[in-house]
């Protein structure tokens, strides 16, 4: 796992607000005129929702390095929590029923948090498992969680709040772009904080943590609550911004797996990695498969071409991780260094060469 | 970075290749976009049905030049079952031109598009599956279980069962196990079941397998334990020759378990070997190579190599059959569609129209080829099942053998439940119920 550093400034330097700024005011201006209807609804959408669950389990695993296998479980909740309360409270504005589902899934966390106490590694991994299987169990078994339906499976409600809806692809992405913004600053301040430093010291070393006056318990609880908050939250976004319909079986375990690599991938301990690494492993299938029917469509049916491409994303995501061990946002940062470097460089090597008298 | 900068440069150039390389508009093209499935653990069905389905296309345009004329083409999509693949490939196939109709082959996928397809106003086809209340052509204009809703298939098992014990009064006491698989299809059935064990007074227990299914040993046991008089299997996939074969090991009787619609392939029975033999299971489409269009099918194409199906010995199968009836249904729709509309590419709503006028006597279907492949479909505006006919053939260990008449589910039974459920998606939704004079409109 990799440790926070605190990089020495250095004499040209960006400053801290701007990236986010330009990042976001791209996402909110620009995105929504250049945008195809098939870049919100198959790539922005449920990349908003999986950076997201990224974020909550980053701060879970990364920051407070407990490893939890029980993503898509938190995701399920919060899902089915927004569409109960949703359903079954009149009047309640969406937002309420967001966040109200959102305690809910930080709730559930809690409970599956307890062995925490007790066990670490592997072993916690292993018991977050039991949410995973306990929760998809308990909504596929009591038919109260999705209103009776025959099959299972819910539907979103319109999305409108104080009477702005937000329909249609373009509204659907600006409502989720500004959730996660929110919640990622939320997220961003949170690891900075006096609780941010307490989920680390427990992560780096329990004991050591525990002598400087560190509430472990307290702080590996916490951890989990926040977590699963945000992980609920993504559950929403992901139900009612992009599938708009939802069924147990689509937070299966492979969903947990796959937010688990979003954020190995993207960067432990990083509130960006997240969104890294739900960009590669959004994207990057995609890329793929659409290459590939593109280059061999003609000569090899979809199967064949399906297979092919799970061995090529095989491949890279090994070869990237020898390659780039910390994730994608070491990667970047090192990017950015280098051409800060250049940067600096190039205004000294100006100021060298300016004549002097 | 050196790696990162490659990457970014394969990504650049993929997607500007992808977007030039976009198929260009012509004239008279219908175009049917495929979210097919050729692996994960519904394999079988996917290959099979889609194709049957490309194979029917494909005769259509070397037989008769398309359409009256009019060339059909396809691609697909791999989606695995899954509804966010599913989804995915919606997105990127929609905005292809003359786009006919969907045909996912996946009740999480078609529950994922209703949304979507109403407001793009093309039919979405989920032939002997999907949501039952959308029959009701009322509420969903755009969505069209052909043939066999999930409601009627349970109703003609029910019915045949009895058949079986002579008569639905006989039914009183008898108990019944259905063993469904865990998924929107699996469940769909669970209310129904239990409604006509309430009127028929037959004692039911519904037990889940979780997807996909390959574990069966604690389901069988409390079957065993239960000991019914039949267990229906509500199965798909792998699920159905593990469940065979683990009926085998527990020692209940094969010829008392009844597969459903998804339960009926040569796939599900193969794999069980002797424990499938005797085994009965409820079809909408007779399995065989002996009808005229599947004949012209291997003579047009797989004498030329043609062929979709990569292993021959699967022509005839269930699932390929059925993909070459959802050809069938599906072209037919556009040649009704077309008499209306002309001879040229029609608009999705267009082929909607075609759809709520499908209507297939014995006689069209014996022009069609297919006489005794499917029995007729008579599809309208409001009923947009079509009341199809559905009969029962039984495993020999080597083929399926009819040993049922065409029989009819109960529809008069079936249609209150299926308004009363379709009425409350309205209300959820604030639809306006369609009236007869809201079909001839097709415009967009």
């Amino acid at each position: 796992m990799t440790v926070a550093t605190f990089e020495a400034s250095a004499p040209f330097h960006i400053p801290r607000w701007l990236a986010p700024f330009v990042v976001l005011s791209f996402a909110y201006i620009a995105v929504p005129f250049i945008g195809t209807n098939y870049l919100f609804e198959a790539i922005l959408l449920p990349f908003l929702a999986l950076s997201l669950a990224g974020v909550g389990l980053n701060i879970l695993t990364g920051y407070a390095g407990q490893v939890s296998l029980g993503s898509a479980a938190f995701l399920a909740v919060g899902a089915f929590a927004a569409y109960n309360f949703n359903l079954r409270i009149e009047g309640l504005p969406l937002i309420g029923s967001i966040i109200l589902s959102g305690f809910v899934a930080a709730a559930i966390g809690i409970v599956f948090g307890l062995p925490s106490l007790r066990l670490k590694g592997f072993y916690l991994a292993v018991s977050t498992l039991a949410a995973q299987f306990f929760v998809q169990w308990a909504l596929t078994k009591f038919s109260w969680f999705s209103n009776d339906s025959a099959s299972g499976v819910i539907d979103a409600p319109s999305l409108s709040i104080a009477g702005i809806a937000f329909n249609g692809a373009v509204g659907r992405y600006i409502f989720s772009l500004t959730i996660v913004s929110l919640l990622t600053f939320f997220a961003y301040r949170l690891v900075s904080s006096q609780t941010g430093r307490n989920f680390i010291a427990v992560r780096d070393n329990e004991t050591a943590a525990r002598i400087i006056g560190v509430p472990v318990l307290k702080t590996k609880l916490i951890a989990f609550a926040i977590s699963s908050f945000i992980i609920g939250v993504a559950g929403v976004l992901w139900a009612f911004t992009y599938l708009r319909t939802v069924e147990p079986a689509g937070f299966n375990l492979d969903r947990s797996f796959q937010i688990l690599f979003i954020i190995i991938l993207g960067g432990l301990a990083s509130i960006r990695g997240a969104f890294f690494g739900a960009a590669l492993l959004v994207v990057s299938p995609l890329i793929l498969s659409r290459l590939g029917s593109f280059l061999f469509g003609d000569l090899f049916n979809s199967g064949v071409l399906d297979m092919s491409q799970r061995i090529v994303l095989g491949a890279l995501i090994i070869l990237f991780l020898i390659l780039e061990p910390d994730g994608l946002v070491s990667l970047w940062d090192r990017i950015r260094k280098r051409s800060v470097a250049r940067l600096n460089k190039r205004k000294h090597v100006g100021r060298a060469a300016q004549p002097t008298q | 970075m050196h790696l990162f900068n490659q990457l970014k440069a394969a990504a650049v150039a993929a997607s500007l290749v992808l977007s030039v390389a976009l198929p260009a508009a012509h004239a008279d093209e219908q175009y049917f976009p495929l979210q097919s499935y050729r692996v994960g653990p519904y394999a079988a069905g996917g290959t099979g049905f889609f194709g049957g389905f490309i194979d029917y296309l494909n005769l259509i345009n070397t037989r008769d030049g398309g359409v009256n004329g009019v060339k059909l083409t396809w691609s697909e999509g791999e989606t695995q079952y899954e509804v966010e693949r599913g989804v995915e490939v919606y997105e990127r196939l929609k905005n292809n031109p003359g786009v006919a109709a969907w045909n996912p082959l996946s009740v999480g996928i078609a529950y994922a598009m209703i949304d979507r397809i109403t407001q793009d106003k093309v039919p979405l086809i989920t032939i002997n599956h999907g949501r039952t209340d959308s029959t009701d052509g009322r509420v969903f204009p755009y969505v069209f279980p052909l043939l066999l809703n999930p409601y009627s298939e349970t109703s003609g098992i029910v019915n045949y069962i009895a058949s079986k014990e002579g008569g639905l009064e006989s039914l009183k006491g008898k108990k019944m196990v259905v063993l469904y698989h865990g998924s929107p299809y699996g469940k769909e059935t669970i209310p129904i079941y239990e409604l006509l064990a309430k009127k028929y007074g037959f004692e039911l227990q519904q037990i889940e397998v979780p997807h996909p299914g390959n574990e069966q040993q604690a389901q069988w046991l409390t079957i065993r334990r239960a000991k019914p008089d039949y267990v229906v299997l509500r199965g798909w996939g792998v699920m159905n020759p593990v469940a065979l074969k683990s009926a085998a090991k527990v020692g209940f009787p094969v010829d008392h378990i009844v597969g459903n619609v998804w339960s009926n392939s040569e796939e599900d029975a193969i794999p069980a070997g002797d424990a499938a033999k005797g085994y009965t299971a409820i079809t909408t489409q007779a399995s065989g190579a002996e009808y005229p269009v599947v004949k012209e099918i291997i003579k047009t194409l797989y004498d030329n190599g043609k062929g979709n199906l990569e292993d021959k010995n699967r022509i005839g199968s269930v699932y390929h059959n059925l993909g070459i009836v959802n050809g069938i249904l599906n072209v037919e729709a556009i040649r009704i569609a077309q008499e209306k509309f002309g001879k040229r590419t029609l608009t999705g709503d267009e082929v909607r129209w075609g759809f709520e006028h499908l209507q297939l006597d014995p006689a069209r279907v014996e022009a069609l080829g297919a006489k005794g492949l499917f029995h007729s479909i008579n599809v309208s505006w409001d009923n947009h099942e079509g009341n199809g006919y559905v009969t029962f053939q039984q495993w020999d260990g080597k083929k399926w053998n009819v040993v049922s008449d065409w029989i009819a589910p109960d529809w008069a039974l079936l249609r209150p439940i299926i308004e009363k459920s379709a009425e409350a998606y309205a209300k959820e939704k604030g639809i306006k119920l369609r009236t007869s004079e809201d079909v001839v409109t097709a415009t967009n």
